[in-house]
């Protein structure tokens, strides 16, 4: 009965999800064809191409703009997840606000940010205006515009389990805290910071891994001048025409990601009894 | 000698709820002192504002002879063991004891702790973390965290309620011995009157926001002030207004006339339940070495006028 119920998840999973993972596995071995698409003989040459060091310094890039991006985004969103915890009965609202932003296509919203970055865009306009500078400053089309975008687009997976590791907190710890002559500041970093591990932890693997994978945010407003591996990736399978080792790439790409999460998951395990 | 904490007209209003109406309070130093009352009267507020939890909206504390009002809690030379014992789950046993301490910036503070845990019995769990310990070892931590900081007053929220019940008892004895043993003041706070009675050198019972009546454990249950206080610290029988505790009533051959409606064997007491011909319910508490009147039959009851409870309302 309970495996008659399973049934239908399983032919999804391995219809949706494991096919495409094999078609995938299967072409980064393959030979690349004249115009896209996949050709015999099998070769390994797909992945020892990654030696190259140009692909080294779009991994490293990727990798730098990904933790800078996180690391921006748990100091930008600790504080609002604890504005938000001791906002009393306005909690409700302040997350729906955080949340907003995702009932508008993500492409829409980095278009936004276009429109505001770029030379003729609201934020040099209005500086222009004010003659406070007499260039447009050049705010688009490079790495920090990327971050600026990435840091955007994933704050609100930041503050959401930053915030439910804060709402769990026992206040009467960080009154302990107090009573045993800790200041304000040392109740932060000695109590509710150690206590709060399991979502700074959990924030940053959920905004850490799509940044790694980000292909969108580099594309529009890093201009093609930062890719990172996402759009590498992207550009073989569309302009370079080159499929295997696109799938090279993307499983290399995928690899990198489990043994984060691998890494990030046993240290959970490792929480104090 | 001046109290070691002095309240005088300590208010405390919450919205619409007068938590704490104008309470004066003196605590002698070196005693154990409990604040008893029903849940809600204020106790809880009272002991939170003494830490600096809670700020009050008039009246004043004054600790050690110098007003505390307008100190924060990291700046009192008090110290909670909270109802829950709020010891850090992140932090050993050790790291926890020493947290007030390295705060304070006190010295020694290696060997302040291995003299303090060694007074709580806790020697040789220095690393174990609080998941890891029993809930009597877990509020010799708290105790031990606090006392170690050396407060004038040590504050204890309900200290034996989170406890299993047959614990209780002998964790009472080892509190009262400690106190006696470290002699900080400590001040308690229980809804519990056998706690109450039993731990406190004198004690105050709150209701209502107020204090009903101040003084030792046998001038409160032997002379209440008010029905109120006569009825929370034990059984008492309202007999055309005047209080007799069970205990005082004896069986007689004169006397106040009764039926026996019910006789309840307690192992070492035994209650009688009997209704009198003015039809007020009686609770007799009787030795068992006394001769227990059967069900249905007709009694009289006697006390000495000097166990008589006169009380206000």
């Amino acid at each position: 009965m309970r495996r008659t119920a399973l049934a239908p998840a399983v032919v999804v999973t391995l219809l949706l999800f494991l096919a495409p993972m094999a078609v995938i596995v299967a072409y980064s071995f393959l030979s690349r064809g004249a115009y896209g698409g996949v050709e015999p003989p099998w070769t390994l040459e797909n992945y020892t191409r990654f030696w190259d060091p140009l692909y080294g310094a779009i991994l490293l890039r990727t990798f730098w703009m990904a933790a800078v991006s996180t690391a921006l985004c748990l100091l930008l969103g600790f504080p609002l997840a604890l504005f938000i915890s001791r906002a009393g009965e306005r909690r409700t609202l302040y997350l729906h606000l955080v949340m907003l932003p995702f009932w508008t296509s993500f492409l829409i919203r980095t278009y936004a940010w276009m429109f505001l970055l770029r030379d003729t865009g609201l934020i040099n306009t209005v500086l222009m205006g004010l003659h406070l500078i007499k260039e447009p400053l050049p705010l688009l089309y490079n790495p920090t515009a990327v971050v600026v975008g990435l840091v955007y687009g994933y704050l609100p997976f930041m503050v959401l389990p930053l915030y439910a590791s804060l709402e769990k907190l026992d206040k009467s710890l960080l009154e302990a805290a107090l009573d045993l002559g800790a200041r304000p500041l040392d109740v932060l970093f000695r109590v509710t910071i150690p206590l709060c591990m399991p979502g700074i932890r959990a924030g940053s693997v959920l905004v850490f891994i799509p940044c790694l994978g980000a292909y969108l945010t580099p594309d529009l407003l890093g201009g093609g001048k930062s890719i990172m591996i996402g759009n590498l990736v992207q550009n073989q399978f569309t302009t370079a025409r080159d499929w295997p080792f696109g799938a090279a790439v993307s499983l290399a790409l995928m690899a990198l990601v489990m043994v984060f999460m691998l890494v990030l998951l046993r240290r959970d395990n490792e929480e104090f009894p | 000698m001046t109290p070691i904490l002095h309240i005088e007209n300590l208010s405390k209003r919450f919205q619409t709820h007068q938590a704490v109406d104008s309470i004066s309070i003196s605590i002698p130093r070196g005693s154990f002192f409990g604040l008893v009352g029903p849940s809600g009267c204020g106790k809880t507020t009272t002991l939170r504002l003494i830490a600096g939890f809670e700020e009050p909206d008039s009246g004043t504390m004054a600790l050690e002879g110098k007003t505390i009002n307008h100190l924060k809690p990291f700046e009192r030379n008090v110290s909670t063991v909270f109802q829950s014992y709020a010891l850090f789950p992140h932090l050993t046993v050790q790291a926890n004891v020493e947290f007030g301490l390295r705060r304070k910036g006190m010295t020694d503070v290696a060997r302040r702790t291995r003299e303090v845990l060694e007074l709580v019995h806790l020697t040789g769990k220095e690393s174990r973390y609080p998941a890891q310990l029993s809930g009597g070892e877990k509020q010799r931590v708290a105790l031990a965290r606090s006392l170690v900081t050396e407060p004038a007053v040590l504050l204890l929220d309900e200290p034996l309620s989170a406890l299993d019940p047959n614990l209780r008892e002998q964790v009472r004895v080892e509190l009262k011995a400690l106190q006696r043993r470290v002699g900080t003041t400590f001040l308690f706070i229980t809804h519990d009157r056998e706690e109450a009675l039993s731990m406190s050198d004198s004690l105050a019972v709150m209701n209502h926001g107020k204090i009903e009546q101040f003084g030792s454990p046998q001038e409160i249950y032997l002379k209440p002030r008010t029905k109120f206080v006569a009825a929370f610290l034990g059984a008492v029988n309202w007999i055309g207004g005047i209080g007799v505790r069970p205990e005082a009533m004896k069986i007689a051959t004169t006397g106040l006339p009764a039926t026996v409606l019910q006789t309840v064997f307690l192992g070492d007491c035994i209650h009688v339940i009997a209704r009198s011909a003015a039809g007020e319910e009686i609770l007799a508490r009787l030795s068992r070495f006394e001769d227990v009147p059967a069900a249905g039959a007709q009694v009289h009851f006697t006390w000495s006028p000097a166990d008589e409870l006169r009380c206000e309302a």
